[in-house]
């Protein structure tokens, strides 16, 4: 196991840049998840930490040791690919003894390793079978055993679950998720699901467009966002925003957001009197108005009730809002509806540079 | 025609190659075409084999019916085995196309694989080049050929062929070779990668079991192809006992205007049954490689 840090990468396909100084550590026994929209870069970086893609400035270390001119097998690290990559004509037991084979592992140490992985997974009575005979779960699971087998210092994972239908990603996730609780090895985990990142990641580093946008715990992001890209990424369903400009006029501010709208604000946003922003606030964080509270008319436009909760979306100020709502109302689409936004619930972004203020 | 509405309904509901169905439709919709495919494709084959049994009197009397043979005899193949040096022929022309089939192959998986998965300036330049070197005809390139083969003095020995073969078969087992190749996922490479194998271990051990038919349809295809060659053993070859098969049966049984046809028809049947049986060992995964390599 070892630490890995990454330190001002840069990453150019010619002369385009894709990977704009890049810096991470990620400390020894981690997960840490790297999300983002696709074309973030953030398989990009996956595969320069496992040295498919050469680093064009900057420097990976892991452990001690830094990698960049370090061929891939001499970096002891292990990949899980999406498409699972297993060798067609080799079975199961051949997939996950190749590396060790290649190294020339001692007979018996290979069997008892490979016998161990499969253990683990609950792959042993699949070992004579061809990946083509196995469910997706199962070759995802025998990619995660190839993985295991080496007991590599880093674990890299390359958004292994897209391939699997709803119902499994989340049975896999939770599999993943204890796995990593038993072999503590640091692990790096590529996803463009926020949903995964959130429940699986120790960390979380948001990527846009080759930079990092934010790095730290799921729910430091979640209640923190730094700017209005990762406020708008985490989170599902994702964040209600209106542009407006702040009235503080000495007690609890506003925001007019146009068209004879305003929102309420709490207290302390005085000092951005007259300052156009993004408000920002979360569809739970929208209840139903009390009589005299402040609060925000709209009408509903659609209901979708989901069982557990409901969720509401409404038309303000020509925007679309989302509310979610856990205890059940009669809604109706076309009604009006008063909508009371938690006051300390609310963020404030900078109009121009998208920061939270 | 069926009036019958439900049934109408039922044939309307129904896709794909249900129109076979009824035995009078499968007969006009497939087996008439394949019958007459099969007498164009068959027929010389018939008047080979007929041509070859027929004794010499019964070859030239124009009274008997020439569709069939009245009194069958094996003199044209004991002639054409005893008195001729057919064996040494027919054993030259499977060193020569043996020998230039698995140096072509083995070039041709080196260049494929080269030109495909290793990245540098102008790969695909040299793909392209190399196709294009396949486009030249061997009537034209026998010219040169000649003058090298003389330089070398390889005239009139079977690595005159052996050597110029190659120059016809690589191309074309490049290109094929470079498709199959390409189907390939990139991932297996690069996992094998990951998993410590060099690029030599990841060609022999991943790429070329994956390739078996791709590889197996090239060698199919240079294997008939110096089998059945022509030009370069006419030229490249002088003596009797160097010769191969289609050169051999036309010159030294054809002696000035005088067709040997019983043995040379012999002669012609013999020599294509090698590639008969190679097709018939590998016609599966001749077919299977044209629809891509590796199937999940």
């Amino acid at each position: 196991m070892a630490e890995v840090r990454i330190r001002d990468v840069r990453k150019s396909f010619g002369h385009v840049e894709v990977i704009h100084g890049v810096s991470v550590d990620i400390a020894d026994g981690e997960f840490v998840v790297l999300v983002g929209p696709s074309g973030c870069g953030k398989s990009t970086l996956l595969r320069m930490i496992a040295g498919l893609e050469r680093i064009s400035d900057g420097q990976i270390l892991i452990g001690d040791r830094v990698v960049n001119q370090v061929p891939p097998k001499e970096r002891d690290v292990a990949m899980v690919f999406q498409n699972y990559a297993l060798y067609p004509h080799m079975k199961v037991y051949d997939n996950m003894a190749f590396s060790l084979k290649l190294r020339g592992a001692d007979v018996g140490d290979l069997d008892a390793r490979v016998r161990r992985a499969a253990d683990i997974l609950g792959l042993t009575a699949l070992l004579d079978r061809f990946p083509r005979q196995l469910s997706g779960g199962q070759r995802q699971r025998v990619a995660m055993g190839r993985a295991i087998v080496r007991d590599p210092q880093v674990f890299l994972f390359d958004e292994p679950l897209s391939n699997l239908d709803a119902k499994l990603r989340v049975q896999m996730r939770t599999e993943i998720k204890e796995l990593h609780q038993r072999l503590t090895t640091t692990s790096v985990y590529v996803t463009h699901d926020q949903i995964e990142a959130m429940t699986m990641a120790d960390r979380i580093v948001v990527m846009h467009d080759g930079i990092v946008e934010q790095i730290g715990e799921p729910l430091e992001l979640y209640d923190n966002p730094r700017n209005t890209f990762v406020a708008g990424f985490i989170g599902s369903p994702a964040m209600n925003f209106v542009r407006g400009t702040v009235r503080a006029n000495g007690g609890p501010g506003r925001l007019e957001a146009g068209e004879g709208v305003s929102f309420p604000l709490g207290d302390g946003w005085s000092a951005h009197d007259g300052r156009p922003v993004v408000y920002g606030i979360r569809p739970e964080h929208l209840v139903m108005a009390e009589p005299g509270q402040p609060a925000v008319d709209g009408e509903i436009a659609v209901v979708e009730p989901t069982g557990a909760e409901t969720l509401l979306v409404s038309r303000i100020a020509g925007a679309e809002f989302q509310a979610v709502f856990r205890e059940r109302h009669a809604f109706r689409p076309g009604e009006r509806v008063a909508l009371a936004p938690l006051l300390d619930k609310v963020h404030l972004f900078d109009a121009e540079t998208g920061q939270h203020l | 025609m069926n009036t019958n509405p439900a049934a109408e309904v039922a044939r309307d509901d129904s896709e794909g190659m249900d129109y076979l169905v009824s035995l009078p439709r499968r007969m006009v919709t497939v087996y008439l075409p394949i019958l007459c495919f099969l007498i164009v494709l068959l027929f010389p084959f018939y008047w080979m084999g007929l041509t070859s049994i027929k004794p010499n009197d019964e070859l030239i009397d124009r009274s008997l019916n020439p569709w069939w043979v009245v009194d069958p005899t094996i003199a044209h193949y004991y002639h054409l085995i005893v008195n001729t040096d057919y064996p040494v022929w027919m054993w030259n022309t499977m060193l020569v196309a043996v020998t230039a089939t698995l140096l072509s192959i083995a070039a041709s998986v080196m260049a494929a694989y080269a030109i495909v998965r290793i990245r540098y300036a102008g790969s695909r330049w040299v793909g392209g080049m190399i196709f294009l070197a396949y486009l030249v005809p061997p009537s034209i390139l026998f010219i040169p050929l000649a003058l090298v083969v003389f330089q070398y003095g390889l005239f009139d020995s079977p690595m005159a062929l052996i050597l110029t073969y190659p120059t016809i078969l690589i191309p074309f087992s490049t290109w094929l070779l470079m498709g199959y190749f390409k189907s390939i996922p990139y991932e297996l490479e690069e996992c094998a990668l990951i998993d410590g194998a060099s690029r030599w271990q990841i060609l022999t051990r991943i790429v070329l079991p994956l390739s078996v038919p791709g590889i197996i349809s090239a060698g199919i295809f240079a294997f008939t192809l110096c089998w059945n060659e022509f030009i370069y053993a006419l030229v490249f070859i002088s003596s009797s006992e160097n010769k191969t098969v289609p050169v051999a049966v036309l010159s030294e049984l054809v002696e000035g205007d005088i067709y040997h046809w019983g043995p040379l028809m012999a002669g012609a049947l013999l020599g294509s049954v090698p590639v008969c049986i190679v097709y018939s060992f590998f016609v599966e995964h001749y077919v299977s490689s044209m629809t891509g390599a590796v199937k999940e």
